[in-house]
């Protein structure tokens, strides 16, 4: 279980504590409009102290996870020779911190609807069809400058359960890690220009329109693979580390 | 006009939604194939040093109900205190223990538990002790940002007196909402949302 990720070795280690979390940029916790969060979402105040070894550290993980596809949604899934149904993209970007830099060796995770719009879960009840060819699921490593890319298909909008008549604006979901479990996050990203963004109730949860704008990823024509794929570009900021050099040490984890 | 300080804003979070599975836990959502194994299903091999312990959890919502579609995840030091981690700089951890795992709860009775060790104390900033601990990241559909807590032992009741965080909680009767009680090898622990023994989150 050797899980230290071959971009992190062998540089000076940033080992401060996390830049405090400005929680008046995310959504908080109860959003009335998003009615699940009426139960769920605690009333007392946090607890604030400052990050704590328990904090400051998180797991990293090596290459050694990731299979040949795991980047490719369009063909994890599907049967030998078949791929996915819907438009084919390239997401790809940036992941920094809040101090701009890239943030290397950090895993990815994404999920996301098919082209219809459906999910392949058991407790997914939309009309529209699976796709035989398409799970849903991908992940990926950061590189040595926080750039990652990962190849799937434009998910479609789903009505859900909430109000009489929400439909989710197309997205896709992003579970990251940084190097430090105070950076966890997960997010969703959606895609420039669709309509259905500012009428959704989870997206309207989210206070400051700028900071919905973060979650918006942009058409880049200059990305594409022509006669392939269109390009969109999504970068995603973690929270920044206090500056604070520590030598790494070469072996030993 | 003021100088700038040039730094970036944090991602906004959102909800993991009700089909996280199929990204974090897909093994576990049906989607055979794509992955070997879920990420972070095992935490301990027989190479593992320390005492085998299981840690039950559920996650309760405001109306008393089990959420059936949580995901939890844990982070945790070895059996002596380390972390697995290169950010550790104080010595190397035990290399079959990555200290991290990830659970879905089950859809039927909201439960989850995980294998582990008991974790060893790990120094507060000031270089006093902490308690046994181990770090709860918890997401879900309608929870609009991972809630951090943290698990303290209910057999370590000296170490728990002096641990430097639970003394940062005002109200004490809230302490014991950190606290999972032993039974056996297993430490059980309800995480409540809201009510009256609400969890003591953590913005950390
Ligand atoms: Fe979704």
């Amino acid at each position: 279980m050797k899980t230290v990720a071959s971009g992190l070795s062998n540089r000076e280690l940033e080992v401060g504590t996390f830049f405090q979390r400005d929680r008046s940029w995310h959504p908080p916790a109860l959003t009335p409009a998003y009615k699940t969060s009426v139960l769920r979402s605690p009333q007392k105040a946090l607890l604030s102290l400052d990050n704590t070894l328990s904090e400051i550290t998180g797991p990293v993980f090596g290459h050694n996870i990731l299979g040949e596809l795991d980047d490719d949604l369009i063909h994890n899934f599907a049967k030998p020779g078949k791929s996915a149904i819907g438009q084919r993209i390239i997401v790809y970007g940036r992941l920094l911190d809040e101090r701009g830099k890239g943030v290397a060796g950090a895993l990815l995770e994404v999920w996301q609807a098919n082209a219809g719009g459906r999910y392949r879960h058991k407790r997914e009840s939309y009309i529209a069809a699976l796709d035989p060819n398409f799970g849903g699921c991908g992940r990926t490593i950061t590189g040595e400058d926080g750039s990652y890319a990962f190849r799937t298909i434009k998910p479609g909008p789903y009505p859900w359960p909430n109000g009489p008549n929400d439909w989710r604006p197309a997205h896709i979901h992003f579970s990251v890690f940084g190097h430090g479990f105070a950076q966890r996050l997960i997010t969703q990203m959606y895609f420039e220009g669709d309509p259905l963004i500012w009428k959704c109730p989870i997206v309207r949860g989210i206070p400051d329109r700028a900071a919905v704008e973060r979650l918006i990823a942009v058409l880049d024509m200059q990305a594409t693979i022509p006669m392939d794929a269109s390009a969109y570009r999504f970068d995603i900021v973690l929270r920044g580390r206090r500056s604070s050099l520590f030598e790494n040490r070469l072996e030993g984890n | 006009m003021t100088h700038s300080l040039d730094r970036l804003k944090e991602s906004p979070s959102q909800t993991a939604g009700p089909y996280v599975h199929i990204g974090l836990t897909p093994n576990f959502a049906g989607i055979g194939g794509v992955y070997e194994n879920d990420l972070g299903a095992d935490l301990v091999s027989d190479k593992t040093r320390g005492e085998r312990i299981d840690i039950k959890l559920r996650v309760i919502d405001g109306g008393g109900t089990p959420l059936k579609d949580a995901l939890i995840e844990i982070w945790q030091a070895d059996a002596a205190g380390l972390y697995n981690s290169p950010f550790e700089m104080r010595g190397a951890a035990d290399p079959n223990f990555t200290g991290w795992g990830r659970r879905a709860v089950d859809a039927e009775s909201g439960e989850c538990v995980f294998g582990t060790i008991k974790p060893g104390r790990v120094p507060f900033n000031d270089g006093r002790l902490m308690a046994p601990h181990i770090t709860l990241w918890i997401v879900a559909r309608g929870i609009n940002i991972g809630l951090h807590t943290r698990l303290y032992f209910g057999d370590e009741q000296s170490a728990n007196a002096e641990d430097p965080v639970l003394a940062c909680i005002e109200h004490r009767h809230r302490v014991a909402t950190l606290i999972a009680p032993r039974n056996g090898n297993t430490y059980t622990l309800d995480i409540r949302l809201q009510g009256e023994r609400e969890t003591v989150f953590f913005d950390i």
